[in-house]
């Protein structure tokens, strides 16, 4: 029975998105968002269906589902499997369940859409391949869910197509996870040469029991992780995430920041076991993780575009994941994902009504006084960043965040690289977060209103609202410090026969961690909570901002590196200039040639004119053989047959 | 004991061969082309039957069956071609004059 839910988890959707698909322009816009709820609805049912089966089953249980065999050649299989674990569970609970919230709110929120059909048709599409992506147990069946995602990610975020813009930056989140695709393609068939299938388990075990040489393991992974990354938006590939918010706020808020972007880290955690074999591109993820941490807190702090704020916040949270994978400590990793998940869910769909609310204006320094005009949207914001922020003890980032340093803490690097000056990176991170946010938090909310608000929140939108809030405050106690409480239920869960990892922090890092974030919360409050005017006009006066803020200095700075150098490869195209080196070789042979010939001509020449002639002969002959007289044929008849007697007679 | 020794016999089948194709050759009328065809082939059936006869086989008369009823095909479409011939209003039954792909 568990087998038979398993793929009928992803065909839920898949089926709600083909009916919006087909019946577009025919159904309402409000059946079109009950259709799309409904799959989504039905897909987080037989989750949560799964998830309880497989828990109440044997620890390390797993559920399978072979649908089909795709290939099989010899030395090469791939079928399409579905594997649920723990990993998967754990991915599948949150894609489903804050994908149906996310739905639920969008079902309000694209309700005046024209194209509401396409609209929901990409959003359940991205949901069935998301599930794809965190089911398959094949590499292979999982590059066709990690390919869909995309496509839904691109499809998405040009969604409003009229306007060039939003077509351009849709253009660019595909080309930008179109050099990860490429790269992750390149480490599967590495490892697939290796192994002979792309089976997960057969991979991990062969890594496990040292049957794969370590140069080729190291090339696999660095190519997974690539893809990751690029998928992920971390620092070399972190430019289209913040362009990506040209999309609906609600694909802003499924794809952007709780689902797609986190498949790197599942990717990475689900082969964590190749990872720990190659401990260079360990060492590599953490340092990436580190810095884009910082470098994506930092332009945060001086964006003036909400969306944009929680773009470059989502960039930095993924680093800090990464920051995780890259110490080993993968379910700290999975267990901040989750959490990241329902709040920054929540921060983007509060935005999304907040957006609305204010009539399309998406400045922070046009909005204020919020807290009078939308006291229920403030709640959920505030809610969202304080999970973000991670402020101590009532908040899940907390307690994610916390484990991750702990992680980071007590890992232990073969290259000379040290794991504290790591975590101190972290905490550091841990502040601008603390900063960013509450600026934002504070420049909306604080200070006088300007700007007409209208309408309220409707009740569709307020609904999935109200949930993501609890499970932002709420969802983190399931794992906490023991210096607070010793609860492991989510690293229980994860690794169900091995003995909880020990944690050997000292109970002061706990207490860091706590104050860190209280502290940026007070200079956020001292900077733009009561000061007026010259602190919140600064990011426009500020040369040094200014320069900084756009996140353009990355683009530029590709620009110059790839865009020119093609542009440059264009204009002598333009110019004609391959053509002209080819004419000039072209006459150059010519010459070369007609001197070769020179030498050649009288003996070709002869040749060629004794075969014309002898051939110009033989045509004569022949035709005058076939004059067409029957009397003549006879004769040659009989002639033949004479010269053939003779022959036979005298040899 | 036949008749006709073997020799004998393959002098008299060559000799009308050679009348027969003789004939072919110097003939212009059709018919008479027709005609000495049926001579070459008559001449060949007697070798076959004078074979048969010295061997003491009856393939040798088998096959002049055989030869008489391919003498009689060759005959009829052979008379069909000149009557379809004179029926498109060729006056002549020279064959020389039809040495051109025109029906």
């Amino acid at each position: 029975m568990m087998s038979l839910l398993l793929p009928l988890a992803v065909l839920c959707p898949l089926a709600a998105s083909i009916i919006v698909f087909l019946s577009a322009g025919r159904l309402s816009a409000r059946a079109v968002g009950g259709v799309a709820c409904g799959g989504v609805g039905l897909a987080a049912l037989s989750a949560i269906m799964l998830a309880t089966g497989l828990l109440a089953g044997p620890p390390g249980g797993v559920v399978h589902a072979q649908l089909w065999e795709w290939v099989r050649v010899s030395g090469f299989s791939a079928d399409i499997v579905f594997t649920l674990d723990r990993i998967s569970m754990v991915m599948i609970l949150v894609v489903t369940v804050v994908g149906l919230l996310i739905h639920v709110y969008a079902a309000r929120y694209m309700a005046d859409d024209p194209g509401i059909a396409r609209f929901f048709g990409c959003m359940t599409l991205f949901v069935a391949a998301m599930l794809v992506l965190v089911l398959a147990s094949d590499l292979l069946c999982l590059f066709i869910g990690w390919e869909g995602v995309g496509l839904c990610s691109y499809l998405l975020i040009g969604f409003w197509h009229d306007d060039p813009a939003n077509t351009a930056a849709a253009r660019k989140a595909f080309f930008m996870t179109r050099i990860g695709d490429t790269a992750l393609l390149c480490g599967l068939l590495l490892l697939a040469t290796q192994a002979g299938s792309l089976r997960i388990e057969p991979i991990l075990a062969a890594t496990m029991a040292g049957l794969v040489p370590s140069f080729t393991l190291i090339a696999a992974a660095s190519f997974v992780l690539v893809g990751a990354l690029a998928k992920s938006a971390q620092i070399p590939f972190q430019t289209w995430l913040p362009d990506a918010m040209a999309g609906p706020t609600p694909t802003s808020a499924l794809i952007h920041a709780a689902t797609m972007v986190t498949a790197g880290i599942y990717l990475i955690a689900r082969l964590h076991v190749l990872f720990a074999a190659a401990p260079v591109v360990m060492a590599v993820m953490a340092v990436t993780g580190a810095l884009t941490l910082l470098v994506a807190a930092c332009t945060a702090l001086v964006q003036s575009d909400l969306k944009r704020i929680l773009a470059w916040s989502t960039i930095s949270q993924l680093g800090y994941m990464f920051l995780a994978l890259g110490c080993g400590a993968w379910q700290a990793a999975l267990f901040h994902l989750m959490t990241h998940a329902c709040f920054k869910a929540l921060l983007f769909l509060a935005a999304g009504a907040i957006i609305m609310r204010l009539g399309h204006e998406q400045d922070i320094f046009r909005m204020g006084g919020l807290r009078r005009t939308m006291p229920g949207l403030g709640v959920a914001f505030v809610a969202g960043a304080s999970a973000l922020a991670g402020l101590p003890v009532v908040t899940a980032g907390f307690y994610s965040k916390e484990m991750i340093l702990a992680g980071v803490w007590g890992s232990r690097f073969m290259t000379p690289l040290s794991a504290h000056v790591l975590w101190a990176t972290g905490l550091l991170g841990a502040f601008l977060t603390a900063l960013y946010i509450f600026r934002c938090v504070f420049i909306v909310f604080a200070g006088e209103g300007k700007g007409a608000v209208s309408g309220g929140t409707p009740r569709l939108m307020a609904v999935p609202l109200a949930c993501l809030t609890f499970l932002a405050l709420f969802g983190g106690i399931i794992e906490m410090p023991d210096v607070i409480a010793p609860v492991h239920l989510f690293t229980a869960l994860l690794s169900p026969s091995g003995h909880p990892s020990p944690m050997h922090e000292p109970g002061w890092t706990v207490l860091a961690g706590a104050i860190v974030p209280l502290a940026g919360l007070a200079v956020a409050w001292v900077l733009w909570g009561r000061t007026p005017a010259v602190m919140r006009e600064m990011p426009q006066q500020a040369a040094i901002i200014r320069l900084a803020r756009p996140g353009h200095g990355m683009d530029v700075l590709y620009d110059h590196i790839f865009v020119q150098p093609l542009r440059l490869l264009v204009w002598l195209t333009r110019r004609d200039v391959p053509d002209r080196l080819v004419a000039q070789a072209g006459w150059l042979t010519r010459s070369a040639s007609i001197a070769l010939a020179k030498t050649r001509k009288d003996i070709l020449d002869t040749v060629a004119r004794r075969t014309a002639i002898m051939t110009a002969e033989g045509s004569l002959l022949l035709g005058w053989m076939q004059n067409g007289r029957v009397r003549w044929y006879a004769g040659w008849v009989a002639g033949g047959l004479c010269v053939a007697l003779a022959v036979v007679m005298l040899s | 004991m036949p008749v006709l020794s073997l020799n004998e016999s393959l002098l008299f089948t060559s000799m009308l061969f050679s009348v027969g194709l003789a004939g072919m050759l110097v003939r212009r009328n059709l018919v008479f082309m027709l005609m000495s065809l049926d001579v070459m082939l008559n001449a060949s059936a007697v070798l076959f039957v004078a074979a048969g006869a010295r061997w003491h086989d009856a393939s040798g008369q088998v096959m002049f069956l055989m030869i008489l009823a391919l003498a009689a095909v060759e005959t009829s479409v052979g008379l069909a071609i000149i009557l379809c011939l004179h029926a498109q209003g060729r006056p002549t039954l020279d064959a020389d004059t039809g040495n051109l792909l025109r029906g």
